[in-house]
């Protein structure tokens, strides 16, 4: 009894919680709903693993196919396993797959136990965002291939592409910034406890030539290793002949360093190692703030991560074997199977082919191909495995070539920022010249040298422009934050001080303004048979409308289906015609019988009502395909005064429409080239706009990195996304100008920092330059300002996305 | 005025001790993923013992 309550009341699949068949297969009174589903149970029950299934709900990851065993034989090849692995010795491997199905606690558990199901696996280790497995195996035990059969086995098939096989380094780049840190603030604390004495009163002179001795040991390693990168970058902008934020800041940690020394070895004073060690400690939790990164999100990928790594190759004897992509040769045979990427420019072997080059060029609908025809690389097949004979390497292909072209890989120092760069000159240079003239008016007034050079270094050290350095880190910091609490993702904060100015957006089409899937169209009514799906395909494909052309992949059609008779297209109203001797009428509601057609809730979007032997049977529901609110952002962009443009690799049939949208001034171009898009943006470059564009496609990649502000669109966080300056979740494109308007408010915070943090330096310097500055009056004005512009930027940027509602 | 000497070298030994810890964790990777060991805490070492009791 309790037995069959159980299963009456599981019609969810056990492990993966998909909906199961009215019969699902049960196998220990769990339901599943297919055998794939059924067989990891049944490993895990085995291993007694079953742990997976009570962390989360339904954890599991359906598998979509079977694999033949032949799909992994490329990995055993010891090239191939000697690229991929981090670490590979005689008796050990050591390699990180990239998993994108790890989503919850089980995953994570069962891929941390996975040594109890796999014997010969030492250890394996999960990084939750960035998706990722460590794997540590015997070579004696298991092969490569063995280990990521097993993985797929579970539904933890690793993401291989040709990215992979790429020198890589795994170390963390942050672990030095992380050492430099702790180091400053252990200095900070330490130095701090033995400069207090001082300040408070009268310390014997051996206490304080102690104090002294211990404190300048302590800021040795601040100033060798903590403040290195300052004096790295400083001395990298002489040799340029420029003057960035980092040449003061260099040249104030050096006056208080060599001052110190001096004072505290001649017996003089306590010198300012506190002021230096807080000093260093700031600036470093700074670029703390602004080197926020987003661990599962890559700028910088190319043409590696979209391609597979590996491919079906036909060998003369015609049987079929995997190898890595970089090892197709010209002429040879290669198997593509639907959805697979073309990785090399082909000839055509088989009869007809489909590609789908969205990606590459913006065309929205599959290029059709024929035998003997030319394939570039970089396609998808949509229809059906095809045969084809490489004619190129990969590295020789189109895609390659044009991703290695130099226009593409082209960075214009675009994360440099003008507006502390600006500041900064003017700044270096009043400081070089206060300190100077000081010096000199004291000789004048007849001060000794000795006294005329510690009022100089006096200058130098309190005009150190730490709080300067720290406000745009600190605001554009926090910023970035909000934004990214948006799905708006930054690469860096630079990225958000040239989003301020942009004046000239520029969109793409396919994928950026329409909804990459093309959203489905969905039938309601009484659901339709297989039969009465492939008409509505049939005639629907003697039709050249947008709405037929959508409505063309509902069913499959046969050949014998393609004689229609008696077919009649109205514009604007519909078409209708005799299949297999049916009639069948598609279009607007006044086309069918208005009898017979029922009241129905209005919908956003378009209809098509359906009418089979004069029986209205339902209407379809075709969404919008260009994406929600896109005629909000683009009104809100013309009543802005930002001009607007459109580059599509796609041909111009929407031209009509979507210039009502752009405006009668925005300049839409359609049949572009990756090279064209690139040209274009800089051409706007070259009348002095300031360029963001809005992209998603390999296509876009050139004009991306061109322009002033590169954002790529993605559906999701583990897509392909092409090199960029950001990454915009499809979710939060109605967002996009509101995302300007805060960069824009951002970057009038980080003026006000500017004033607040002159104010300081103004103040810092009239004292030093008279003469009183002491190390007490350091210790507390220096460190004031840096929290003044912390906090300032901190919370001024908290109000400002709270009035926003970002 | 001479135990200060010898208070202050002896702080120093142990706040010493506490940053060559602290960078020992950084280099041995404790920081390098700051995110899954806060799910990884949740989980029981040895679920099998367990998992035969309820069977």
């Amino acid at each position: 009894m309790l037995k069959e309550t159980k299963v009456a009341e599981a019609t969810y699949c056990y492990h993966c919680g998909d909906s199961c068949p009215p019969s699902p297969i049960i196998f220990q009174e769990k339901a599943f709903c297919c055998d794939g589903c059924r067989t990891v149970y049944e490993i895990l029950n085995e291993n007694e693993l079953c742990a997976y299934y009570d962390l989360e709900k339904n954890p599991g990851i359906k598998l979509k196919t079977v694999k033949p065993s032949a799909h992994f034989s490329w990995l055993d090849s010891p090239e191939v396993a000697a690229k991929m692995a981090d670490y590979l010795d005689e008796r050990q491997t050591h390699i990180t797959f990239h998993v994108p199905q790890i989503h919850c606690t089980s995953c994570l558990w069962l891929l941390e136990n996975l040594h109890r199901l796999c014997d010969g696996i030492i250890e394996t280790r999960v990084n939750f965002l960035r998706k990722e497995v460590f794997v540590r195996f015997v070579n004696e035990k298991l092969t490569l291939r063995q280990v990521v059969e097993r993985l797929a086995s579970l539904g933890y098939e690793p993401d291989l592409k040709l990215e992979h096989l790429q020198p890589k380094n795994r170390t963390n780049p942050y672990r030095k910034f992380y050492l430099q840190l702790g180091l400053a603030g252990f200095a900070f604390g330490n130095i701090m406890l033995l400069s207090f004495p001082g300040y408070l009163g009268k310390v014997g002179a051996g206490e304080e030539m102690f104090f002294g001795l211990v404190s300048l040991g302590i800021s040795i390693p601040v100033l060798l290793y903590s403040a290195s990168d300052y004096f790295r970058t400083a001395f990298q902008s002489l040799k340029h002949k420029q003057l960035s934020i980092d040449v003061p800041i260099a040249l104030g940690i050096l006056a208080l360093w060599i001052r110190s020394a001096y004072e505290i070895l001649s017996h003089t004073g306590p010198g300012y190692l506190d002021s230096l060690a807080g000093l260093v400690f700031f600036l470093l939790i700074g670029r703390w703030f602004q080197n926020k990164t987003y661990d599962r999100l890559t700028f910088d990928r190319d043409y590696t991560a979209y391609f597979p790594i590996a491919i079906t190759r036909i060998s003369s004897e015609g049987k079929e074997e995997r190898i890595p992509v970089t090892q197709i040769k010209e002429g040879d045979k290669l198997l593509i199977r639907n959805e697979e990427i073309l990785p090399a420019d082909s000839v055509l072997l088989s009869l007809t082919a489909a590609l789908d080059y969205s990606f590459v060029t913006g065309e929205s609908d599959p290029v059709l191909k024929k035998q003997h025809d030319l394939l570039y690389a970089g396609g998808k097949q949509t229809a059906g495995a095809i045969e084809v004979q490489a004619i190129k390497q990969v590295s020789q292909s189109y895609l390659t070539r044009l991703w290695n072209q130099e226009a593409f890989n082209q960075d214009e120092n675009k994360g440099m920022s003008t507006l502390v760069d600006k500041t900064s000159k003017v700044f270096t240079l009043v400081v070089l010249v206060v300190g100077f003239l000081a010096m000199a008016g004291w000789l004048f007034a007849g001060a000794s040298m000795g006294e005329a050079i510690n009022i100089l270094t006096a200058v130098w050290i309190v005009a150190c422009p730490c709080a300067l350095a720290l406000t745009m880190p600190v605001t554009l910091g926090s910023a970035m934050r909000v934004l990214g609490r948006n799905k708006f993702y930054l690469k860096n904060i630079g990225t958000l001080e040239r989003m301020a100015t942009i004046n000239h957006v520029v969109f793409d089409k396919t994928g950026t303004l329409t909804d990459r899937e093309g959203a489905k169209p969905q039938f309601e009514g009484e659901p339709l048979n297989r039969q009465e799906l492939s008409w509505v395909a049939a005639i629907t494909r003697q039709s050249n409308h947008p709405l037929s052309r959508r409505l063309q992949g509902i069913g499959t059609s046969d050949t014998e289906l393609s004689i229609i008779t008696a077919f009649r297209e109205e514009t604007g109203k519909g078409l209708e015609g005799l299949v297999s001797g049916h009639k069948v009428a598609i279009g607007a509601a006044t086309w069918a019988d208005p009898a017979t057609v029922p009241a129905l809730e209005a919908i956003s979007g378009s209809q098509v009502h359906l009418v089979i032997d004069g029986k209205w049977r339902g209407r379809f529901v075709l969404p919008q395909e260009y994406r929600k609110g896109l005629s909000t952002i683009l009104n809100t962009y013309i009543y802005k005064g930002v001009r607007l443009s459109l580059l599509s690799g796609d041909h111009d049939a929407e031209k009509g429409r979507l210039q009502a949208w752009f405006g009668e001034k925005a300049e839409l171009k359609f049949r572009q080239s990756p090279q064209d898009k690139l040209a274009y943006v800089h051409s706007l470059q070259q009348g002095g706009e300031q360029v963001m564009m809005v992209g998603d496609g390999l296509n876009d990649a050139g004009a991306l990195q061109q322009s002033q502000v590169g954002i790529a669109l993605s559906e999701g966080e583990n897509n392909f996304t092409p090199a960029s300056d950001a990454i915009l979740d499809a979710g939060a494109f109605e967002l996009l100008p509101v995302f300007q308007g805060f960069a824009k408010s951002s970057m009038k915070l980080v003026k006000a920092g500017f004033f607040i943090s002159a104010l300081y330096n103004l103040t810092g310097m009239t004292i030093a330059v008279s003469g009183m500055l002491t190390p007490l009056f350091a210790a507390v004005l220096m460190p004031l300002s840096s929290l003044t512009t912390v906090v300032f930027g901190v919370t001024a940027i908290k109000i400002l996305s709270w009035r926003q509602k970002l | 005025m001479s135990a200060i000497f010898i208070l202050i070298l002896f702080s120093l030994l142990v706040a010493g001790g506490f940053l060559i810890a602290f960078l020992w964790a950084v280099k041995s990777g404790q920081y390098d993923d700051d995110y899954t060991p806060s799910m990884r805490m949740l989980l029981d070492d040895k679920p099998i013992a367990e998992e035969r009791k309820t069977l």
